[in-house]
């Protein structure tokens, strides 16, 4: 029996089906707007369609973006297409309501996990009782129950305080302010000459250059990376890091955060929803497992291995709010710094046991993690933090 | 035209393209959309678009990013001390001295003018385009969906011919997906060892086959150690090179040269590191 996906008698054609496929893949994540669907159709029109693994190999050209899109681009491709032969009755989602019905298949997809994704998450009221707000989804009620024990961190911050914090970042985000560029723009007092302007003006004064037009580097800000150790042994100084977390998020569209404990989560996104606490719920939710244990050499090199690929690079700061107490061998975290800095990121650690007086850095991993520091401090407070703008500006 | 003899064509120019690629050059050449490849270094991202202007002989007009690339060098130039002699020889100046500096006599084609100039279609490649600057990627997105250029003096030039257009990237930073959205797409992998076989023995026809199968066995071995720099392809031709040059008839035979080769391969101080002779024993061992 063929393994191609039988289409309904009422069907209205080819061009539906691959709006179809479109719209199943853009429901499971890919980037797609209505060009691709034109696109898609002058592929298959310039090979085989009816050979499956041409009909494939257009699409997943067209379709896929990057890297990861086809590597799941196959198992979607097939849930769509190569349906062990099953009919498909609709071809197009007509509204959003059944969308999910049509277009998922039964079968298990790798992309799966991914979907659907889009809804806004809520959070159990309050952090005790197990009393669930009516309009959370079903899912995330059922992570919610599982996880009642954990920490939640409205508890620890404030709307004041992610006001506050937002001051901070912006501070610091002025600071790390990068003169690198090879660009020029225009400048009243810079220190390169700008021909065009210089011989527009000469043309004025029979070519001679009298006035000399110039240009200069631009500022660039630099994107903050924020990794935020929130192991057990951290907690007590979670309050004013989540907080600095919340407000780097506010303050600076470009910047990125993370959570480890024992994995790494990245909260960016989380943490970009309009209502601040609704952003703390969400985080809440994802970082399963606050206050545990720490496996900063583990995180560390994930990061790099992972997330630092495509978001950090030579414009980069990226800054690692820990205590150095991790229960990795310390080979870990001095591998990750490594390629880290490979990357060209600069890297400021703040450890909150820094301000002790009499404070050596003896843990191992923080021993390890030295050398490829740009900026080692203390920061346990807002204030401290604020206090560093001159230290990172010089880096 | 279908994307196997697309394929046949590279081939014949000493490319072994795998189908996906094959398949998204031949979108890309008959749809007239740029195509956006990516994968690690040393792959043959850049080699894709040598090949495919001679298969299609045409020109390659190649636009090497970096960060800080601005128009002047991507797209066009005024040529300065000429347009300063010109003012002066002519003697004019306002409106008349402008429209003549101002003209085609004077303007330096950078690439991408370059390439929408031509006559017959050629193969442009951007390539690295993530270390070029966002504000550049930005200006791409322009170019590469209408094709034409505006010069604030002369106006708009639209293209002659629709240039074919090849875009490199290998992770340096993430791209746009305004750009991934404009491009059709491929993902470049290391070469699988039969590919790889027919690489060396289109390129370097004159080795045994027992040899070549030892280097290519060692190099994608090599691949699979915990490297810094993964030797590309480029780097096994070189390898190959090195080890003809040295007489090598077998790699297990002879381990001082075998080390001396893989200099070719290994290119930073840690790799040298992680595969000292021992190891590079093995391998040829396991490779032969």
């Amino acid at each position: 029996m063929s393994r191609v996906t039988k289409f309904a008698g009422r069907d209205p054609g080819p061009g539906a089906r691959v709006a179809g496929f479109m719209a199943h893949l853009r429901a499971h994540g890919f980037a797609l707007g209505v060009a691709e669907t034109g696109t898609a159709l002058a592929a298959l029109g310039a090979v085989k369609a009816s050979d499956p693994s041409e009909a494939r190999a257009a699409l997943r050209a067209v379709c896929a973006g990057r890297a990861e899109d086809v590597d799941r681009f196959d198992a979607l491709f097939d849930s769509f297409w190569m349906d062990a032969g099953r009919v498909r009755q609709k071809t197009v989602p007509s509204d959003k309501t059944n969308k999910s019905d049509d277009m998922r298949s039964s079968r298990k997809d790798a992309g799966e996990t991914e979907a659907e994704g889009t809804g806004k998450i809520h959070a159990p009221g309050g952090s005790g009782g197990g009393e669930v707000e009516s309009d959370g989804t079903g899912r995330l009620v059922a992570s919610d129950v599982k996880n009642l024990m954990k920490k939640d961190l409205r508890d620890l911050v404030d709307p004041e305080d992610i006001r506050k914090a937002e001051a901070v970042a912006l501070r610091l985000g002025q600071a790390l302010r990068d003169r690198r560029s090879r660009r020029r723009k225009a400048a009243r007092r810079g220190w390169a000459v700008d021909f065009r302007r210089t011989i527009r003006k000469a043309v004025a004064t029979g070519g001679v250059p009298l006035r000399l037009a110039r240009r200069t580097r631009p500022d660039r800000p630099v994107k903050i990376v924020a990794l935020c150790d929130v192991s057990g042994s951290m907690l007590v100084y979670a309050r004013p890091f989540l907080a600095f977390l919340a407000g780097l998020m506010r303050a600076d569209a470009n910047s990125d955060a993370y959570l480890f404990h024992t994995r790494l989560v990245r909260i960016a996104e989380a943490l970009r929803e309009e209502d601040p606490m609704r952003a703390l719920n969400r985080v809440t939710l994802m970082a399963e497992g606050i206050g545990g244990g720490s496996c900063i050499g583990g995180a560390l090199e994930h990061f790099a291995a992972t997330y630092a690929r495509r978001f950090a690079n030579g414009r980069s700061v990226v800054i690692i709010l820990s205590d150095g107490y991790d229960s990795d061998p310390p080979e870990h975290i001095a591998a990750g710094l490594e390629a880290l800095k490979r990357r060209g990121c600069r890297i400021v650690w703040l450890n909150p046991l820094k301000g002790w007086k009499g404070y050596e850095p003896i843990a191992r991993g923080m021993a390890a993690a030295l050398p490829y520091l740009d900026l080692f401090e203390a920061a346990n407070t807002l204030e401290a933090l604020a206090s560093l703008d001159q230290k990172l500006g010089a880096i | 035209m279908t994307y196997l003899d697309l394929q046949k064509d590279l081939a014949e120019q000493g490319y072994v393209a795998s189908d996906d690629l094959a398949m998204a050059l031949h979108l890309a050449v008959t749809l007239g959309r740029p195509l956006l490849l990516e994968g690690a270094a040393g792959v043959g991202k850049t080699e894709v678009a040598r090949a495919l202007a001679a298969a299609r002989d045409t020109r390659l007009i190649r636009l090497q990013c970096y960060e800080g690339l601005d128009a002047a060098q991507a797209i066009y130039e005024w040529n300065y001390q000429r347009q300063l002699l010109a003012i002066q020889a002519s003697g004019k100046t306002g409106k008349e001295a402008e429209a003549q500096i101002f003209s085609e006599d004077y303007l330096l084609e950078r690439p991408l003018l370059q390439a929408i100039r031509q006559d017959t279609p050629p193969v442009l490649l951007i390539d690295e385009i993530d270390r070029a600057d966002e504000e550049f990627e930005a200006y791409l997105l322009e170019v590469l969906a209408d094709f034409q250029i505006t010069v604030p003096e002369l106006g708009t030039i639209t293209a002659k011919s629709r240039p074919l257009v090849v875009l490199t990237a290998n992770g340096t930073r993430d791209l746009s997906d305004a750009l991934r959205r404009r491009c059709l797409y491929a993902h470049v992998d290391y070469p699988d060892r039969k590919t790889e076989l027919a690489i060396l023995d289109a390129r370097c026809p004159g080795l045994s086959a027992q040899l070549s199968g030892q280097i290519v066995g060692f190099v994608q071995d090599l691949r699979k150690e915990d490297l810094v720099k993964k030797p590309g392809v480029a780097e096994m031709l070189d390898f190959a090179a090195a080890l003809a040059g040295l007489g090598v008839a077998d790699l297990t035979e002879d381990p001082a040269a075998l080390m001396a080769a893989m200099a070719t391969l290994l290119k930073t101080e840690a790799d040298r590191g992680a595969v000292p002779a021992e190891v590079a024993q093995r391998l040829a061992g396991r490779a032969a």
